[in-house]
């Protein structure tokens, strides 16, 4: 049951090591890194729920007709996820860049501030 | 909370949390032993239904293209975001000339003047056309071969960026600070809403394929998938080309010593 399952605890491998790193961060920077980690697990994930054994990838150029293809649904899922989560982290470290000229600190537990 | 307890707390509820995933993967399916319908279903319809070889892109652009309409804005939303937070006010001008004053002494990175080798810059001159070919080629055939507008716009808009690595900062600063960029980008998010729209005016259903098919392995087939797809291209290269600049804009004014 373990080996025909790895992949799924891989990804639960990944989510919460960054969820580790989140939670023990002393850097803005490194809680921003650790949570595109977190959002790697996803990756992995769905590409495990995707994959077919002996498939291939779902371009229908220069294959056999018949031939097995792995699920392109969750690649079309992941494709636009991998570019907007760059752009999304590039908009966390402008935050971080802005605390960091507001508050002079980058540590999660100095910033004051944010205590509600 | 302490740094410690909360450790400890979140051990615990990880053990928890590890235990309830190992428990919920006992029942599914091994690897590679697929069995959702939508799939095979996808699979065996998208070629001749869309006329599209590459069925991911006709699944991104085509039969899931409201959603990834939603997340085109996602990403044009967060450039805005940076722009907004980074937008020249009086007060941070202040803080940052403040900080300037203070560590002026100790920014060797920012100083550093080591002479680009000519081998790198002659190399990274003939990449620079290279990589435009080969982006612009990703974009306009992602109906065709893997690729497509998000993997074609991050190729073309790392361009800029082995151009600051071939040491010219002025051609650099030239290129990012472009306004056609811009308009670019926007010009890309607005088109895909547009071509969506326009359906509409065909009686169809939003962002439904209007254009005609054209025969299946022709770079000119595959309707409005082809024409979203530059679309996305355009949008996404605008958007890491803003990024750079809104990021590099300190380390370029200091390279062309110009005070801001």
């Amino acid at each position: 049951m373990i080996l025909a399952h790895v992949p799924y605890f891989v990804a639960a491998w990944i989510f919460l090591w960054g969820l580790y790193g989140i939670v023990t961060s002393k850097n803005l920077v490194h809680q921003v890194i650790c949570l595109a980690i977190v959002q790697t697990s996803t990756y992995v994930l769905l590409l495990a729920v995707g994959f077919k054994t002996g498939g291939t990838a779902p371009v229908f150029a220069d294959i056999p007709v018949g031939t097995v293809v792995v699920d392109p649904l969750v690649q079309a899922l992941m494709l636009t996820d991998v570019v907007v989560e760059a752009t999304v982290m590039a908009l966390l470290l402008s935050m971080v860049v802005k605390a960091n000229e507001l508050v002079g600190t980058i540590d999660p537990e100095e910033l004051k501030i944010m205590q509600g | 909370m302490s740094p410690r307890t909360r450790t400890q707390l979140f051990l615990i509820s990880a053990l928890g949390l590890a235990t309830i995933f190992t428990w919920g993967f006992r029942n599914l399916p091994p690897i590679g032993d697929y069995r959702g319908p939508y799939g095979n279903l996808i699979s065996q319809v998208a070629v001749y239904e869309r006329h599209t070889t590459d069925v991911v892109n006709s699944i991104n652009y085509d039969y899931r293209a409201c959603d990834t309409l939603g997340e085109e804005f996602i990403l044009f939303a967060s450039v805005l975001g940076v722009l907004l937070i980074f937008r020249p006010s009086t007060s941070s001008n202040e803080a940052r000339n403040n900080q300037k004053n203070k560590s002026e002494k100790r920014q060797p990175w920012v100083e550093d003047q080591l002479p680009v080798s000519d081998s790198l810059r002659v190399g990274m001159m003939a990449m620079a056309g290279l990589m435009i070919v080969f982006g612009v080629y990703i974009v306009v055939h992602g109906q065709l071969t893997p690729g497509g507008g998000f993997q074609g716009g991050v190729i073309l808009s790392s361009v800029p960026l082995v151009v600051y690595l071939s040491g010219n900062v002025k051609a650099f600063d030239r290129i990012v600070s472009a306004s056609s960029i811009k308009f670019a980008e926007c010009c890309g998010a607005a088109a895909y809403a547009i071509i969506g729209i326009s359906a509409l005016f065909f009686g169809t259903h939003f962002l439904t394929n209007i254009v005609p098919l054209g025969a299946t392995g022709d770079p000119f087939s595959s309707g409005t998938i082809a024409i979203i797809s530059i679309c996305v291209g355009l949008e996404v290269s605008g958007a890491f080309v803003v990024l750079m600049e809104v990021y590099l804009r300190e380390v370029i004014d200091e390279r062309l010593g110009k005070k801001s």
